[in-house]
């Protein structure tokens, strides 16, 4: 590798929690953490949700993730609303998200249906699902960019999440 | 936390997400990028019947009277072939489908053009495939999740470093659906394989092809200068190419020092001959 000067960064348990939230300059405070992960088959994600953590990364270096990962979510006065999308049929299948809105802030996307037809030339995949939560969370992770993984076929996730979201009101 | 601007364009029955940090590209140059993507889109789906794809395949239409960059992308696929030893095709389904190479492709110069435009410091994700310029901030590298193809929601290492491109080719936990041009059936020897370089064109072609290779592909893509990778066995076992360095206890190494004289080299051939080749099954 002769350009770029690449450090793969594991965790110990090779675990990063996608959506870990950066929390250190949310001006509200309280930034959700434990956002539940669709399996992509209409099952509840099965990730477990431990706030991130300070040992994880490193070479995080910018001083991220200490302490303020734990105890958030505690906000006593908030509001937590649960909207449900369109079911969007795609030439894939039917597609269905749900959103929760913490305070007007979106604090978890949940895959309700998703294609269970395998077309091999279009690269379904479950696992990308994850990425499109988190790029619809925007989570700008202090830990993460962005996320590399196989493709899913996303027009019907964004369709329905844009009537889930034109529902709640946003 | 650092300004950023972001969008996300569904597209190529996927969604290419832009995050863009400053200094960012003059004005109309994001939407116009956009709107090249799709351009791309329609030339080259092989679901649009009038796409210059679709009437090549058909035979209704010669490389010549498609767009250039039709035959760009034909040859690019026939030197990719050549150099995977057939383990990349653009018709590993028996019909013209270069949808493999174009994606990446597209990635790479929707990355150039915002970079023409004054834009030092973005990345272009394009359904898991990336590629990055410049960092998010100052003196930071990027860093991109590896997602866990076992571990759904998780991702399994973090890939750090600055105008780099990554791309991961990974199945499904329904089945295979990455055929092997080779025999026309799918590849199901890996979970996953992300490889890591500067073009992510090539990275997202060496990815499916290393993902077709099985457990030979950690040799095949140490031999290719500039590319490294990184593979999760479907036991869950993971392993790096030399290049990579790796800090995480999970993550081993490859099992043989591999010399580096086997690189690829990628000879020429005519892309009327892919699309007779192939194209003309109908």
């Amino acid at each position: 590798m002769k350009r770029a000067i690449l450090t793969i960064v594991g965790t110990v348990a090779g675990l990063v929690l996608l959506l870990s939230f950066k929390t250190q300059s949310a001006p509200s405070g309280g930034a959700a953490a434990g956002a539940t992960l669709g399996t992509g088959s209409g099952t509840d994600g099965g990730a477990a949700a431990p706030a991130p953590s300070a040992s994880s990364g490193p070479t995080a270096g910018s001083g991220t993730g200490d302490g303020s990962g734990t105890g958030s979510g505690q906000t006593s006065k908030s509001t937590t609303r649960t909207v449900t999308g369109d079911t969007i049929d795609t030439r894939w299948g039917p597609v269905q998200v749900q959103v929760t809105l913490k305070d007007g802030k979106i604090t978890k996307v949940q895959a309700l249906q998703l294609p269970s037809d395998n077309r091999r030339d279009l690269e379904i995949n479950n696992f990308a699902v994850p990425q499109l939560h988190q790029e619809t969370l925007s989570a700008q992770s202090a830990q993460i960019d962005t996320v590399s993984g196989a493709t899913y076929t996303s027009e019907g996730y964004i369709r329905s999440l844009q009537s889930a979201l034109d529902k709640a009101g946003k | 936390m650092t300004a950023a601007l972001r969008h996300a364009e569904p597209c190529m029955g996927t969604v290419f997400s832009f995050d863009l940090r400053e200094p960012y590209p003059r004005d109309g140059a994001l939407d116009e990028t956009i709107a090249w993507l799709h351009w791309v889109d329609a030339t080259f789906s092989t679901y649009r019947p009038d796409s210059d794809i679709g009437r090549l395949a058909r035979g209704e239409a010669e490389v010549g009277d498609c767009a250039p960059e039709v035959g760009e992308i034909l040859a690019l696929c026939d030197r990719l072939t050549e150099a995977t030893g057939g383990c990349f095709s653009a018709c590993a389904g028996g019909s013209l489908d270069p949808s493999g190479v174009v994606k990446g492709w597209a990635i790479e110069r929707a990355g150039s053009m915002l970079r023409a435009a004054g834009s030092l410091n973005h990345h272009v994700n394009g359904g898991g495939d990336i590629q990055l310029s410049g960092g998010p901030g100052p003196g930071r590298p990027w860093r991109v999740g590896i997602a866990d193809p076992l571990r759904p929601g998780t991702v399994a290492t973090v890939v750090a470093g600055r105008d780099m491109a990554v791309a991961t080719s990974g199945t499904a936990e329904r089945g295979a659906h990455i055929l092997d041009p080779r025999t026309g059936r799918p590849a199901d020897g890996l979970a996953a394989v992300t490889v890591v370089g500067p073009s992510v064109t090539l990275a997202d072609a060496y990815a499916t092809t290393a993902f077709v290779m099985g457990e030979a592909a950690l040799d095949w893509i140490e031999g290719l200068t500039g590319y490294e990778a990184y593979v999760i066995g479907l036991d869950g076992r993971s392993w790096a190419t030399s290049g990579l360095r790796t800090e995480a206890p999970g993550v081993g190494t490859p099992g043989q020092p591999v010399a580096r004289s086997g690189r690829s080299t990628m000879s020429t051939r005519s892309a009327i001959e892919s699309a007779t080749r192939c194209g003309r099954k109908g």
